[in-house]
């Protein structure tokens, strides 16, 4: 019940931040993670406390799977002194070190390496824990993408690199940015194993990541997920999206990982009431978090020049 | 190690003492390893620490910096080469997007402690125009860096110490033509801070701001000019992020004429920053405008004669001094 429970903290998390952004209490971009929950939820359940997870700019799904508190991402959001960075990163840069989350990056692909020098320190402290790198299929075109599979393997780190293939990168049709239908096949480019999952199936993933998670930990390197997904809202709440049509977007709501999970546990007989109290105690806290970042003061009177520098 | 301990010695030197001084401190770039580093600063080390504390890397300057950016952030210490100043244009996400801001904008919740190093400038002739920038100013200009330039030994060590205790990115850069020049060195543990400028020279009549190698030029400058009694006083300004201004705006308060002297090309350089930062403090004091001697403002070409001629000389500073006087 925990990946569904999770998965519908990151489902009502975004709705309640689409909400605000709607009434202009955000101000700022965000980039909702409607849509790819299993992912987030699917790799984390996986791993333990002391593993890392890097993120990218659609971050709060993975906040929030790794375990990250939602009332200071959302007063994060409205850029509060309450949140999780202090008001300082916003949307785009939630981190929860405490949580074992490395943080959110504006710059595609920057987290992969990033990601392998947290596996570094894992390796030569022997500290055993492992880091999950969540990026887009658009990430694969950046030069890091290269640089950080191909260090991570020569060195063989404990780190995974999941690609959520939302389809998407911005506007761009992958069909139109990528020369082959899987972006696991480039893993064969490194030696390690690439695999192609259906990344909207929560029993998929999690069972891909605990194999995958199990192998890095005893120090047999990196391997490259690829989680074929679909991000309902467009690459930034409020997009007009030209790129593609209502109909497609609706095609892929209907494989909603949420509701696909719910008539898996429909189908095992798990009473209605418990998935109905999941609910209502997952709305609550949403709504905790919103009246706490409504709430929460602004920076006032805060050095500007405060993080800048550690002394 | 005392007397006649070259530049390249004295950063090795340091390494060795902060490596056996701390475990978590490790390095990592291309070549390092037994190989000793394309300079051979890290000659030696290899064999004394082992390949996991001295790391060999593919060609990947990105993923370097952000290797080393990424151990820091979970507890450890480390040094990044990269193998001359221009490579580093290929890391520069990783320093100026990443090292430079997580720290800023995830509120406070982690530190960067990374030590980056290259050697910059035209030390060796003919090396053209992609291994032998002054790229020292991009990085100064952005928050969250901290930049040095040991400009003898001496310094080199102690600024190199401070480098890797400090809990934030620092740039540092070597000078190649320095790499072989000798001096007086303490045998262990000593400090140069950064952010701290020094008098290299006392003097009385014209100031020169300067850093790198551009201040044992300004000395030898300042040892000709002697016999003409011209008296030049040389602010050896260390780190030029931060700037310690305040030892050059004191100075040009006594002499009220300034040169400020660097390799890098002029426009946008350093040199500028130096020359707007005493004109705010110390403008009532001057008798004449503050002057920048600079490499001139193109590529360094190939052919010896031409790059001697677009490279900053002596002959610039000494003709520089002799218009303010």
């Amino acid at each position: 019940m925990n990946f569904y429970k999770e998965m519908l903290r990151i489902r009502y998390f975004e709705e309640a931040a689409i909400k605000l952004w709607d009434q202009g209490k955000i101000k700022g971009s965000i980039h909702p993670y409607v849509g790819q929950e299993a992912i987030a939820v699917g790799f984390c359940q996986a791993l333990d406390k002391k593993d890392y997870i890097i993120s990218s700019h659609r971050g709060h799904g993975h906040y929030l799977a790794k375990g990250g508190d939602s009332s200071r991402m959302m007063a994060e959001l409205l850029g509060k002194a309450t949140g999780c960075c202090r008001g300082r990163g916003g949307s785009m840069h939630v981190a929860d070190i405490s949580s074992g989350n490395l943080g959110a990056n504006g710059i595609v692909a920057a987290n992969l390496g990033i990601g392998a020098g947290a596996a570094l320190t894992s390796k030569l402290k022997k500290l055993g824990y492992v880091v999950v790198a969540f990026f887009g299929e658009g990430g694969s075109g950046q030069g890091m993408f290269h640089e950080a599979l191909n260090i991570s393997a020569v060195w063989k780190l404990p780190i995974i690199f999941v690609c959520e293939n939302n389809r998407y990168a911005v506007s761009t049709d992958s069909r139109n940015s990528l020369p082959v239908s899987n972006v696991s096949e480039r893993a064969s480019a490194y030696g390690i194993p690439g695999i192609t999952i259906d990344g909207n199936d929560i029993l998929s993933v999690y069972k891909t990541a605990v194999e995958y998670v199990d192998r890095a930990r005893y120090g047999r390197g990196p391997a490259l997920i690829e989680c074929k997904t679909y991000r309902w809202e467009g690459h930034y709440h409020g997009e007009p999206q030209v790129y593609r049509t209502k109909e497609e977007v609706e095609t892929w709501k209907k494989n909603c990982p949420i509701k696909c999970f719910e008539v898996f546990l429909s189908d095992k007989k798990i009473n209605i009431s418990e998935i109905d109290d999941i609910k209502r105690t997952v709305k609550q806290e949403m709504e905790k978090a919103v009246f706490f970042a409504e709430n929460s003061p602004e920076p006032k009177g805060i050095d500007l020049f405060n993080y800048l520098y550690s002394d | 190690m005392s007397g006649n301990v070259s530049y390249l010695e004295a950063i090795r030197c340091a390494m060795r003492e902060e490596m056996n001084r701390d475990p978590n401190v490790i390095q990592l770039g291309c070549d390092i390893g037994l190989h000793g580093g394309a300079f051979t600063v890290t000659k030696g080390l290899f064999g004394e620490f082992g390949p996991e504390r001295v790391m060999d890397t593919p060609i990947s300057e990105g993923a370097i910096i952000s290797c080393a950016i990424g151990a820091a952030i979970t507890g450890l210490r480390p040094i990044a080469e990269i193998m001359f100043n221009d490579f580093s244009m290929l890391a520069m996400d990783q320093i100026v997007n990443q090292a430079a801001k997580i720290r800023y904008m995830f509120g406070g919740q982690v530190k960067i402690p990374v030590v980056i190093r290259f050697p910059e400038g035209s030390g060796y002739k003919g090396t053209a125009a992609q291994h032998s920038q002054c790229l020292e100013a991009l990085y100064a200009h952005i928050p969250g860096l901290k930049v040095v330039l040991p400009s003898n030994p001496y310094n080199a060590k102690g600024l190199f110490k401070a480098a890797v205790r400090d809990d934030n990115p620092v740039i540092f850069i070597e000078h190649k033509t320095l790499y072989n020049m000798k001096a007086e060195v303490p045998d262990g543990d000593y400090i140069v801070p950064i952010g701290k400028s020094e008098i290299a020279m006392e003097g009385t009549d014209v100031t020169v701001a300067a850093y790198s190698y551009m201040v044992e030029v300004a000395l030898r400058a300042a040892e000709k000019l002697k016999k003409e009694n011209i008296s030049l006083e040389v602010v050896d300004l260390l780190s030029v992020k931060p700037i310690d201004i305040g030892p050059v705006i004191e100075s040009v308060k006594k002499t009220n004429r300034c040169v400020v002297a660097h390799e890098a090309c002029k426009t946008c350089g350093v040199g500028a920053e130096i020359a707007a930062l005493v004109a705010e403090h110390a403008f009532d004091y001057l008798d004449a405008p503050v002057l920048r001697v600079a490499t001139k403002d193109v590529p360094i070409p190939f052919n010896n004669s031409e790059e001697e001629a677009a490279l900053v000389k002596e002959a610039d500073l000494i003709e520089a001094v002799r218009k303010l006087i």
